[in-house]
């Protein structure tokens, strides 16, 4: 009997696995023609996003998923690019590298043209070897590793981590903001570890001592008394954080506790901080950060996203969903500078991307940026310094 | 002896569905692929579905044959993928046929993760039930954590080892950054390939399904029913339990080969080489019939493409990804579900037509 | 005065995973079940506080109290619909696996209900910080309050189990499920109270967990869930003494090995740490051994 039991569930089994197999067989019975005509049909920009929406980084990926929509929407609402209106698809990668490349891989049965992400950096590196292969245009919004785009189709948005990590050593040197500076960081984080390793090196560079590097990891980083101690006990004058704002809202409030008050220094980040709900910010008075944008900036471009975003997604955006914004807005600049048309094949339309995209300059939330033909940005951060609840430009 | 031919018999006619099965997937596959059928979402998952299929046939091992639970199954994958893809990297410019290296690179993850199947097996098979399995999650959390603060870096003057961080290493201008702490190993080359991954996957159930039926088989499975009758009849229990936990470990190691030359990156992160990942092996085995090595074959190839068959539900994919597996769990194993199954099953209903006609 | 200090914080950190730990070793010890959505179940109470306190304007009393009877409501309806029908199945494994199934549900709905940015918590506990040796020291509300938590928590499950009838029942049940039964107690409603209960520890240590770290995400129960079980393996599972004395064992020897060894290697510490202890006594600190039988 027992036999049979299990016979019925492998048959039960096995109907599912052939189903599912058939399925995939007619789903891209559909999809495989408008990729072998190379460009859809109507006449549409097909652009793709690929981030973490579920998992513990959800956060970054639904920014960045929002912030493309209101930008497609705006985009759409203009005319579209060249003539022709946008379309996007996001999926969900869980932050995770092998998740990201079948993202990927579903998008290009999607018909995706070019591809917004990934939004972090490990997953990243792995679906640049894709687009390499496929020669398809790849602009991250924020993924920070050197090895994130380390072929000609990629660029990104934000800064790189070694670039941010040099920026900030030699910002706290020069203009003489501590000469004890402690480090807490994200030791399994990829960007936080960069971040850390480069401002370590320009740090000998500059007036001032690193006395204390503590790190944490993702699964332990709940208590920070212990980093927060040792930075207290080696009379450390500046606390510096290149980590991101969740963690660094516990920090704060920890520091509060021990009655430890340095001043804090971090990168992009921390911005969100600020519009973590219910936080109380006046723990985050007097913390300086460089970042590319600020959410209560009061030019008008920043008022008009920060304003739409909350009306539509009820959340003030952080810096990723201004990246990801700019990077729709880049992708218009280069198509309108390239001059090309949704019927080109996307090793075409990557080719004519590439150079304009070292031609252009975008107006952008998180400045004035200009590409190199390595793909990195060109642009300056802003130290702003947190007073009365709110950012200030130093 | 008529009844033990049979069984025999029966035991190879399952075996050989087994493998015939693997075949057939992979015929059915390669056809779709030159008819051009398969979309790019499938063929980037052929080598993931080998990779998880393996996985979950080498902890059935322990768990349905040996009958320990074993909750840090990923720490041996992550342990033959980095061991893999650190061979990979330094011998790409002394290696360049890719097939020769790649073969080399396998080897090297089967044979570390076995080192450590022995050294972590030494302690941990002392222990029992849900002890032995926190023993065994706890290893495969020091070892991701360790991984992550390893940093070695390769100059002219040779290796150089830290394990504080990459500039501990004090390296020459030409070094090069091997394995970079939480950055993991970037740009291993890219030799995983489906016909491998099911050449893998058939060894794997080969060697599995040859124990099974062995005297070795047996006497593990004696372990596993009654530990003191079996070792009263003079079965060495350590050297039985030890060899099925070691070559457990080392097929995990060969899948981590796999995964590790299969994608571009290769860090460990909570979600590939944590204990999230040994649950997920293990929800394999539990849904595939513990014991059952082709049911969990093919429960790992389901979990695996339900995820990604559910993306066109976006928001609500991992939700209902999580309603259907508790659905297939109460579906598979409560035993009211299963005596439902047995009264309507087709079989049992055609056998009781045949019993009415011959007027039993 | 650093190791003191260090001391203090190790001990207000386990307190957090004793208190988590004690609903874990009470399902365990009557149900036999590693139930891995426990820590989730937390995270539901958070919101639920956070909902009413921050939300509604009410009052943490009220919150605590909402979150007490949703965690509680929560944990029955998910025994019944999830573990009960595979309470007899062939293998205890399987009910794990639908456990671990919960704890995902239990996330990606609360990640569509309350999105995925971090909310941050405002502590619900008024006690104010204890201030020792001119500053140098501070143990703070939180911790107090959790301790005395636990302290309560433990000395009333330990009266209510070995006092009460339905502690005496729950006892039996976990004993021989099939004698309980013949002695005419009622094994489904014993462990479904058994969950009412647990779930109900799980909100109060919500409140307590959110108190000290206050930031609150769908998977903010997920990390402290597997610590807390580590806690109660530690200290012996099934025992009530052993999940509290676990807890805090953990929380000092995680703090110390941060301090003293290395704040990057803290998790491989406390693992090892653990694994040794299980080696040296194999059922954890105040574990029964249980003799093996023929």
């Amino acid at each position: 009997m027992k036999k049979l039991k299990q016979a019925a569930a492998l048959l039960a089994a096995a109907s599912m696995v052939v189903a599912s197999l058939a399925g995939c067989g007619n789903k891209t019975a559909e999809t495989a023609a408008p990729e072998e005509a190379q460009g859809s049909a109507e006449g549409t920009w097909k652009i793709g996003g690929i981030g973490p929406t579920t998992g513990g980084a959800a956060v970054y990926g639904l920014a960045v998923k929002n912030a493309m929509e209101l930008a497609t929407k705006e985009i759409n609402e203009a005319g579209g690019i060249n003539g022709h209106q946008v379309e996007i698809s996001f999926e969900d990668d869980e932050h995770d590298a092998e998740k990201s490349v079948n993202a990927y891989n579903s998008l290009k049965d999607w018909g995706m043209q070019m591809l917004v992400g990934t939004v972090t950096s490990a997953p990243c590196t792995a679906v640049v070897e894709k687009t390499h292969e496929d020669n398809m245009f790849h602009l991250t919004p924020s993924g920070s590793a050197v090895e994130s785009i380390k072929y000609d189709n990629a660029f990104r948005v934000c800064f790189s981590d070694p670039n941010q990590g040099v920026a900030s050593a030699q910002y706290i040197g020069e203009n003489g903001l501590a000469s004890k500076v402690a480090v807490i960081y994200d030791s399994s984080d990829v960007y936080s570890s960069g971040i850390y390793e480069k401002f370590a090196g320009e740090a000998a560079n500059q007036d001032f001592e690193i006395v204390a590097a503590e790190a944490f990891t993702a699964d332990n980083k709940t208590d920070f008394s212990v980093q927060l101690q040792k930075a207290k006990d080696a009379g450390a004058e500046m606390v510096f954080l290149p980590i991101y704002y969740t963690e660094a809202s516990l920090i704060l409030k920890q520091a509060s506790t021990m009655g430890f008050a340095p001043k804090f220094f971090g990168c992009d980040g921390l911005d969100g901080l600020l519009a973590v709900e219910n936080f109380d910010t006046s723990l985050a008075e007097g913390v300086m950060l460089l970042t590319p944008f600020a959410a209560d900036a009061d030019d008008d471009m920043t008022k008009k996203f920060v304003a739409a975003f909350e009306e539509n997604y009820k959340d003030t955006p952080n810096q990723f969903a201004a990246d990801a914004y700019d990077a729709m807005y880049t992708i218009k600049a280069a198509v309108e500078k390239a001059n090309i048309t949704p019927d080109m094949s996307v090793s075409d339309l990557c080719d004519a991307m590439k150079t304009a995209m070292t031609e252009i300059t975008v107006e952008g939330l998180t400045g004035t940026i200009t590409w190199t033909a390595d793909g990195e940005p060109d642009k300056d951060p802003k130290a702003v310094v947190i007073e009365g609840g709110a950012y200030k430009a130093m | 002896m008529k009844t033990k031919k049979i069984n025999m018999n029966k035991t190879t006619k399952s075996n050989l569905i087994t493998y015939g099965l693997v075949i057939v997937a992979f015929a059915v596959m390669q056809v779709l692929m030159a008819t051009g059928n398969v979309s790019s979402l499938m063929k980037g998952l052929l080598v993931p579905l080998c990779t998880y299929a393996i996985l979950a046939v080498s902890l059935n091992l322990v768990v349905g044959i040996l009958g320990e639970l074993s909750l840090g199954h990923a720490g041996f994958m992550c342990v033959g993928a980095f061991s893999s893809a650190f061979f990979s990297k330094c011998m790409v410019d002394v290696i360049p046929v890719s097939g020769l290296r790649f073969f080399l690179a396998i080897l090297v993850g089967a044979g570390v993760a076995a080192v450590f199947g022995i050294l972590i097996g030494i302690p941990v098979l002392r222990l029992k039930g849900d002890y032995l399995a926190i023993v065994t999650l706890a290893f495969g959390e020091i070892i991701k954590n360790l991984i992550n603060v390893f940093f070695i870096g390769k100059d002219s003057k040779g290796f150089h080892f830290s394990m504080k961080d990459a500039m501990s290493l004090h390296m020459e201008a030409d070094g090069q950054v091997i394995v970079n702490g939480p950055q993991g190993i970037t740009g291993t080359p890219n030799d995983s390939t489906f016909l491998i991954g099911i050449i893998l996957l058939l060894i794997t159930l080969f060697i599995v399904l040859n124990l099974i039926h062995s005297r070795a088989g047996r006497a593990i499975m004696s372990i596993r029913d009654n530990r003191i009758a079996a070792e009263s009849v003079g079965i060495n229990i350590t050297k039985y339990k030890m060899m099925a936990f070691t070559i457990s470990a080392s097929l995990a190691g060969v899948a981590g080969v796999l995964y590790a030359h299969n994608l571009a990156t290769l860090s460990a992160q909570p979600k590939n080489f944590g204990y999230n990942m040994s649950i997920m092996i293990l929800v394999y085995v539990v849904l595939g019939g513990i014991g059952n090595i082709r049911g969990s074959m093919i429960a790992a190839v389901i979990l695996t493409l339900l995820p990604e068959l559910l993306r066109f539900l976006s928001d609500y994919r991992m939700l209902i990804y999580a309603i259907v597996l508790i659905a297939m769990m109460l579906f598979n194993w409560s035993p009211k579900s299963l005596e439902l199954r047995e009264r309507y099953s087709p079989k049992r209903l055609l056998k009781a037509r045949r019993e009415a006609k011959e007027g039993k | 005065m650093s190791f003191i200090s260090y001391l203090i914080n190790g001990i207000s950190l386990g307190s957090v995973y004793a208190i988590i730990a004690l609903g874990y070793t009470m399902v365990y010890g009557i149900a036999k079940m590693l139930n891995f959505a426990h820590g989730d179940v937390i995270m539901v109470g958070g919101y639920v506080v956070l909902t009413i306190v921050t939300g509604m304007g009410l009052s943490p009393m009220v919150g605590i109290l909402a979150a007490v009877v949703a965690c509680t409501v929560l944990g029955v309806v998910i025994e019944r619909v999830a573990y009960k029908p595979l309470r007899n199945a062939a293998s205890s494994l399987a009910v794990l696996i639908t456990a671990i199934g919960v704890s995902y549900l239990l996330q990606n709905v609360a990640l569509l209900i309350f999105g995925a940015d971090t909310k941050s918590f405002t502590s619900v506990v008024s006690v104010p910080a204890v201030v020792l040796a001119g500053g140098a020291l501070t143990i703070s509300g939180e911790t107090i309050v959790t301790i005395l938590a636990c302290i309560v928590i433990m000395v009333g499950l330990t009266l209510f189990i070995n006092k009460s009838k339905a502690g005496q029942a729950m006892l039996a049940v976990s004993e021989d499920k099939g004698a309980a039964q013949l002695m005419g107690i009622n094994v489904n409603g014993t462990i479904a109270l058994t969950f009412a209960i647990g779930s109900a520890l799980a909100a109060v240590a919500s409140v307590l967990l959110c108190s000290a770290y206050p930031s609150l995400t769908p998977y903010t129960g997920a990390m402290p869930g597997i610590k807390a079980f580590v806690a109660a393996v530690f200290g012996g599972i099934g025992s009530i003494p052993g999940a509290m004395i676990g807890g805090i064992l953990l929380g000092v020897i995680e703090i110390l090995g941060k301090a003293y060894i290395s704040s990057q290697m803290a998790d491989a510490i406390v693992f090892a740490v653990l694994i040794v202890v299980l080696l040296v006594k194999p059922t954890g600190i105040l574990g029964k051994q249980v003799q093996e039988k023929v």
